[in-house]
């Protein structure tokens, strides 16, 4: 705990992207993921300009590729769900790389591929411009429903105190001489897990007290009343209106 | 108003659900301004206590009385706006993104909102020396930091009497030091629950023995922890070396 500012996902910064409102952002997000899955997967030069696109965010959001690269392990089983693919797909095989493999499926993995890249990429470029508490405002602001809101906005606060307890008790287990080396090992690993797992539900009780000590009813207090700029929009709303025209010149070409 | 006494607890008795009786009518009267140490050992029913005075528990026997309104269903926003309790894990209090959101979240539930929700929150991290953090996450604070930042959480809703469960618990002798500071600046009624008898002589003028669900004493901190057989029939011990008669008069 307490290992420097904010998020790991979050780089600190003071840019066009930084500034502009989370809910923007969100909306620019969705907007712009619905409309890579949307685009034709024989249109390649169009994923081309998608990651074009978001190069130029970067750059303007001041986040280095390497910054984005190392997180974008997490696509990792993603990808090798798309690399078999190819060999386990049927219908007619064709030569790829010296390799014999199913065209239908080579299509299938380039499409996974590309269009998860892409929402991994926008993604983190959103985390690394955004708060995570900022998101949760602008959760709010979009009328997700309160009580997912709450939910989430628990699990950012609580997930260091949880990950740290874990820390603590594997600590305290492996100082008396606990390995875990052999598939026996995991009834001990599921113990803990249990330990684990009724500590957070008693703290969960336990917030919940303190929370009624400061009056909560139910519903939590609104907090944040700033007003959003009309041209935070129109800056936000660039990308996804970019990638449309993007989608549809290359439906027009299909 | 200012002759109704802050707290006034009669008769109060109390069983768990289980069956476990915790409590077996407790009596005890706060004064407004006032700073009272609640001692006893683990399981005299400190915690207990605390859960009534806000009406978190109840259905037992006894009243509980705060300025004047009693604690019952009906008025409990009223109750939980004069009562602050200051829980023993700052984790478990502080849960909002930010420091600024958890101190406004106590006033914004009892309807302060807007420029007197933001002059709140700004004098409460002020009394407590944390105005530099409002916009940290509580999980980036020390120990200490958290601590005195659940106290602003509870000083924003400008409370009658401030009520602290084991305030000086997992804090470095600094940290100690600091919220001692903090908790002797502030004009409010204070009732401290503690088994940290050199706190509660450091700081309270009075004190209750809490022992087995009863009051046991009350009387000034400095003679009761030095009336060595009552300290020892209830399980308090002084740390080694700490004599209450030696050390300087309690600062008021």
């Amino acid at each position: 705990m307490g290992t420097g500012h904010g998020h790991r996902l979050y780089r600190h910064g003071d840019t066009v992207v930084h500034r502009l409102p989370a809910h923007t952002k969100l909306v620019a997000l969705v907007l712009f993921v619905l409309t890579v899955v949307a685009t034709p997967r024989e249109q390649y030069w169009a994923f081309g300009a998608y990651l074009v696109l978001l190069a130029a965010v970067s750059v303007a959001a001041a986040v280095p590729a390497g910054f984005i690269a190392r997180r974008m392990v997490v696509e990792l089983p993603f990808v090798a769900f798309a690399i078999l693919l190819p060999f386990i797909a049927h219908g007619p095989r064709t030569e790829f790389l010296g390799l014999t493999v199913s065209e239908s499926g080579l299509l299938g993995g380039w499409n996974i591929l590309a269009k998860a890249t892409l929402g991994v990429i926008a993604s983190i470029l959103l985390a690394a411009t955004t708060e995570p508490r900022e998101l949760l405002a602008g959760m709010r602001r979009l009328r997700v429903p309160p009580l997912l809101v709450e939910i989430t906005s628990f699990m950012v606060r609580y997930a260091d105190v949880v990950t740290d307890e874990m820390r603590r008790m594997r600590i305290a287990r492996e100082s008396r001489g606990f390995q875990a080396s052999h598939l026996g090992h995991l009834q001990v690993v599921a113990r803990s897990a249990g330990a684990l797992f009724i500590r957070s539900y008693e703290r969960g009780e336990r917030v919940h007290l303190a929370m009624l000590s400061r009056g909560y009813t139910g519903v939590m207090p609104m907090l944040d009343n700033r007003v959003t700029p009309s041209n935070a929009w129109l800056v936000a709303g660039a990308v996804p209106l970019l990638a449309a025209l993007i989608a549809a010149t290359a439906w027009s070409l299909t | 108003m200012s002759s109704l006494p802050s707290l006034d607890v009669r008769g109060l008795a109390y069983a768990y659900p289980d069956g476990h009786q915790a409590l077996f009518g407790v009596d005890l009267t706060v004064e407004q301004g006032e700073r009272v140490a609640v001692l006893g050992p683990n399981g005299a029913g400190k915690t207990t206590l605390v859960l009534h005075l806000n009406g978190i528990l109840g259905g037992g026997l006894g009243t509980v009385t705060v300025a004047g309104v009693a604690v019952v269903k009906e008025q409990l926003s009223e109750v939980r706006r004069r009562v602050g309790i200051v829980f023993q894990d700052p984790d478990d209090q502080l849960f909002m993104p930010t420091v600024r959101d958890d101190v406004a979240f106590g006033p914004a539930n009892f309807g302060v909102c807007g420029v007197e929700l933001e002059a709140r929150v700004a004098r409460a991290l002020d009394q407590v020396g944390m105005a530099a953090y409002a916009d940290r996450p509580p999980h980036h604070l020390s120990f200490g930091q958290r601590r005195r930042v659940a106290v602003a959480t509870v000083l924003a809703t400008e409370p009658e009497i401030l009520i602290l469960d084991e305030p000086s618990s997992n804090l470095d002798p600094a940290s100690r030091r600091e919220l001692a500071d903090v908790l002797r600046s502030l004009d409010v009624t204070i009732l401290m629950v503690t088994h940290d008898l050199p706190y509660a002589l450091e700081l309270c003028d009075r004190a209750v023995v809490l022992s087995d669900g009863v009051v046991v004493a009350d009387g000034p901190t400095r003679e009761l922890l030095c009336d060595d057989a009552l300290m020892r029939a209830h399980r308090l011990e002084l740390p080694f070396g700490f004599d209450p008669r030696l050390t300087g008069a309690s600062v008021s």
